[in-house]
């Protein structure tokens, strides 16, 4: 066999894919399958088409149209019976479908846009900031909204304008302190991972999240060198820069000599909870990557184990859960934060048919497959309505967005909203719990 | 090689749309296999939504000679689905739109497409149950089901697909459109189509629509684990049990290959030197089982178990149950490909049966669990290997060939419930002589005058062997 095969067969997991003993457990757990009916487009049908590749039976590019459609979701993990490792089977096909590029002019201007200017610079971020804080300050986003210019926007990022967040001014973000001192007696010091998405357009969200730890008992640092996590990177092949970033975030964080590095966004926490399978084959880091990952948590779980709040605040709501994917079923974080909202007094929770299905959010995957995603965020819409709650409390900014979009799309924007969970236990007034004597 | 023009594609074209027909390889690969082995490359992938839309396709392919395969959700484990000549596959798992109950009737009517955990589901809306449970029940479909009357372990107390099929409305290969039996329990009118088409593996028309019969749901459940030093104390116990007047709803036995795998895998505190588990669920009146478990754990105690334990919640028996639940993923852990069979024999030969498989896993030297259904003979011989390791592979066909022999010669049958296929089909000879196999080809000439149904399942090919290898 010639070289080039056999290094296409390593870099496809073609091994990994024997693990799949093709009984379709996966079907029903997998969102393209039911919104698109037909096998290509399911965990079954891509596993089998990388299969196809690496043998050389098919080409590279007859895999690309399935493999860019699939949210890379991973419910398909959790249920399958065989323990297959279809993220590992992904990020390998998205990387050589990377290496054999022929995209679309428009797909790669906005990917280098995305990949190479917007995520792993904070500086950039900052400026989208600044650009968003200007833009609603000044009003200019009501006279763009109304005369329709931002329609013409590409990609249709008008849509998403239209759901973005209140965000915080410049000044405020530039002054965010570095380190809060536990509200009570500290139990713990950890890191925040302030991540770029959250910290550019939910910032007063990630000031809530760093507000609760400390109510709760934690001592919070917030390291300034830290980075992107680089889940954005490695979903779409982009390993090396992945890479890249994962090692600049596992040096920051050494240095301060933390008992958890927290996140309060799913996608990140299970990039970062990965860095240990991403850089399994360099050996001066798979050591220090397996520390950090060891590490890392979800500010849900961290609050539970603090056990240090109680809320002053009734919520009186009628409340339903939308569960971050990465957070499910990678990170398999699923009873914390039903027990955090259900602590909280006055809801009443009411659980969505299939909560723990994508939204089709999925990292940038409604900005690049705008409508295979609408398709699955009506569905999803469908069932939030049948719970007939008021507010719908995620765990992921993606997912907030595209709850938020969809919101507006059922044209539900007077009877509900959708809220981190985070921001949600801020407004039930938690106070540090005084321990028991 | 193609069988299919440009013009039979734009043909379909014109009865589908251009999104139900798939004509591009990535879709044509997806649909070219199933759970068992082998990949055929079909033609064109249809995914109809009407017996209409049925009786069209299966005009021009029975005028052109164009071979059909129906599919559901393709979980068969035999190669049913396969299509094996190229043509066209008839995806009908996306034809879900009925599922009707009627409960005055005691009767559901439902489309091929739908998945048959949802009949279950929707029945017990109604205080009623649909008992057919293969354990793929929440992904295969209703049709394929029928196709290949399919079981699962509430078979012991319920019975299988065929058992619950009263009525079905099909498309023959010449594209007309019948229907057989009705929504009444009692039908005496002529041969009786219905059981003939059920099992029958898409080898005699397409199914587009089933009346199902329902029965009332059973209010409680009650579960014990049974752990036995050896494994002829569990055959004589199940015999006593299955003879006392109980009637379990399920009767499931794995054995210490199983045990230890489950061990390794998820550690349970399953002991790891018995040399088999029994699990036994009753289902009824809850003031009545509440006296058969009792009953059931004291026979077995009797017998000559080593230990008795009797769940005392549902969230007990859930976990005794995880037992059985964790074979499948812990079996594969050490090598990928798993051979599943269900050769199946009377139930007193059962510890017979396990005696040979003992020898048959001696003398091949392949990996060899045993799992499933002891109460109703319907054994699950799982062979794990690994199927890039060909000469690995030789030795589990001939493994495979020795389990079939073993269970014809004790009385029983190559397959319970996953279908004859393509797997399958080199031995069928052997359980139903030459004459068998005459009756049954001439009665699928009548209906298949053109051989363009599901080619090459169920009969045998002169010269093909059974093959796990890819070639």
């Amino acid at each position: 066999m010639s070289e080039a095969a056999n290094r296409l067969k390593k870099q496809l997991h073609y091994e990994k894919t024997f693990d799949c003993v093709q009984c379709g457990y996966c079907l029903p757990a997998c969102p393209t399958y039911e919104t698109m009916g037909k096998e290509t487009h399911s965990p079954r049908g891509r596993i089998n088409l990388v299969k196809m590749v690496a043998e050389g039976k098919s080409s590279v590019e007859n895999m690309r149209e399935p493999i860019e459609k699939c949210l890379g979701c991973r419910a398909c993990q959790t249920v399958c019976p065989t323990n297959v490792q279809y993220g590992e089977i992904l990020e390998g096909a998205k990387s050589v479908l990377e290496d054999h590029e022929k995209k679309t002019k428009k797909q790669q201007v906005t990917e280098d846009f995305i990949f190479n200017g917007l995520f792993p610079s904070r500086k950039w971020m900052n400026a989208i900031g600044n650009a968003t804080w200007f833009y609603q300050k000044t009003g200019l986003q009501a006279i763009a909204r109304k005369s329709g210019m931002t329609a013409m926007a590409p990609l249709h990022l008008d849509k998403f304008e239209a759901v973005l967040p209140k965000v915080a001014s410049p000044f405020e973000r530039r002054n965010s302190p570095r380190l809060v001192k536990a509200k009570r007696n500290p139990k713990m010091r950890v890191g925040f991972v302030s991540g770029c998405v959250m910290d550019s357009m939910f910032h007063q969200t990630n000031k809530n999240t760093i507000e609760l730890l400390s109510r709760a008992g934690a001592e919070v640092v917030i390291p300034k060198a830290q980075t992107c996590c680089g889940a954005l990177h490695a979903h779409t092949g982009k390993l090396e820069e992945a890479r890249q970033l994962a090692k600049q975030n596992i040096e920051v964080f050494e240095k301060e000599n933390v008992n958890y590095i927290v996140n309060n966004a799913g996608g990140c926490g299970a990039m970062l909870f990965e860095y240990d399978h991403l850089l399994k084959d360099e050996p001066d880091w798979n050591r220090r990557a397996e520390q950090f990952s060891k590490k890392s948590r979800d500010v849900t779980v961290v609050l539970t184990e603090l056990d240090g709040l109680e809320f002053r605040h009734s919520m009186n709501e009628r409340v339903t859960y939308q569960s971050s994917c990465h957070m499910t079923h990678v990170q398999k974080v699923t009873s914390e934060p039903l027990a955090l909202l259900e602590g909280i007094p006055g809801i009443t929770y009411r659980e969505m048919a299939g909560y723990d299905r994508c939204c089709g959010s999925a990292g940038i995957y409604n900005i690049v497959n705008y409508e295979d995603s609408m398709e699955i965020l009506d569905v999803k819409m469908e069932k939030t309505r049948r719970t007939k709650a008021d507010t719908i409390v995620t765990t992921n900014p993606g997912c907030l967005l595209q709850m938020k979009l969809g919101i507006q799309r059922a044209g539900l924007e007077k009877e509900v909203r959708a809220v981190h969970l985070v921001d949600f236990l801020m407004e039930a007034d938690p106070q540090p719990k005084e321990p028991r004597k | 090689m193609k069988v299919m023009t440009s013009a039979h594609e734009q043909e379909l074209q014109a009865i589908f749309g251009e999104n139900r027909v798939l004509l591009e390889e990535s879709d044509r690969l997806s649909y070219s296999f199933d759970a068992s082995f082998g990949t055929y490359m079909p033609d064109a992938v249809v995914q109809p939504r009407s017996t209409e839309e049925v009786a069209k396709v299966m005009k021009l392919a029975n005028r052109e000679g164009i071979p059909v395969y129906p599919r559901g959700q393709s979980t068969s484990l035999s190669g049913g689905p396969l299509p094996v000549n190229g043509g066209i596959v008839l995806d009908c798992s996306q034809w879900n739109d009925k599922l009707e109950i009627r409960p005055e009737d005691m009767i559901a009517v439902v489309s091929p497409g739908i998945l048959t955990a949802r009949i279950d589901e929707e029945a017990e809306k109604w205080g009623l149950m649909y008992p057919p449970d293969p354990s793929s029940s929440h992904v295969s479909t209703i049709g394929g089901n029928l196709a290949e009357n399919s079981g699962g372990p509430r078979g012991l107390k319920y019975g299988v697909t065929k058992d619950y099929c009263i009525g079905l409305e099909i498309v023959t290969p010449e594209g007309h459109v019948m229907r057989t039996g009705g929504r009444t329990i009692k039908n005496v009118t002529g041969y009786d189509l219905t059981k003939l088409i059920i099992g029958s593996e898409g080898t005699l028309c397409v199914i587009t629509e089933a009346t199902l019969k329902l029965v009332p749901r059973p209010k409680a459940y009650r579960t014990a684990m049974i752990i036995f030093d050896d494994l002829v104390t569990s055959g004589q116990a199940i015999t006593k049990v299955l003879t006392s007047g109980i009637l379990p709803s399920k009767l499931e036995l794995m054995d210490q290959a199983c045990i230890l795998a489950v061990e390794e895998y998820k550690p349970l505190g399953l002991p790891v030197t018995a040399e088999a588990i029994v699990l036994i669920e009753l289902d009824g009146h809850p003031k009545a089982i509440e006296e058969e478990i009792e009953k059931v754990a004291f026979i077995c105690r009797e017998a000559g178990a080593h230990s008795v334990n009797v769940a005392g919640s549902s969230e007990e028996a859930a976990k005794l149950w995880q037992a059985r639940k964790l074979v499948s993923p812990a079996i594969v852990r050490k090598k990928p490909t798993k051979v599943s069979e269900d050769a199946t024999v009377p139930r007193s030969k059962i510890p017979e049966m396990f005696q040979r498989l003992k020898e048959i896993r001696d003398r091949f030297h392949v990996d060899l669990v045993v799992f499933g259904h002891a109460g109703d003979g319907n054994l699950h011989p799982n062979i794990i290997c690994d199927k890039r390791d060909l000469e690995e592979m030789d030795r589990v066909e001939q493994a495979v060939e020795e389990i079939f022999k073993a269970a014809i010669e004790l009385g029983g049958t190559l397959s319970g419930e996953h279908g004859i296929g393509t797997m399958k089909a080199p031995f069928m000879e052997m359980e139903v002589g030459p004459i068998g196999i005459d009756m049954m080809k001439r009665m699928k000439n009548a209906w298949d005058p053109n051989q363009i149904m599901n080619p090459g399942k169920i009969f045998p090919e002169p010269g093909k062997k059974l093959v796990l290898r890819d070639e």
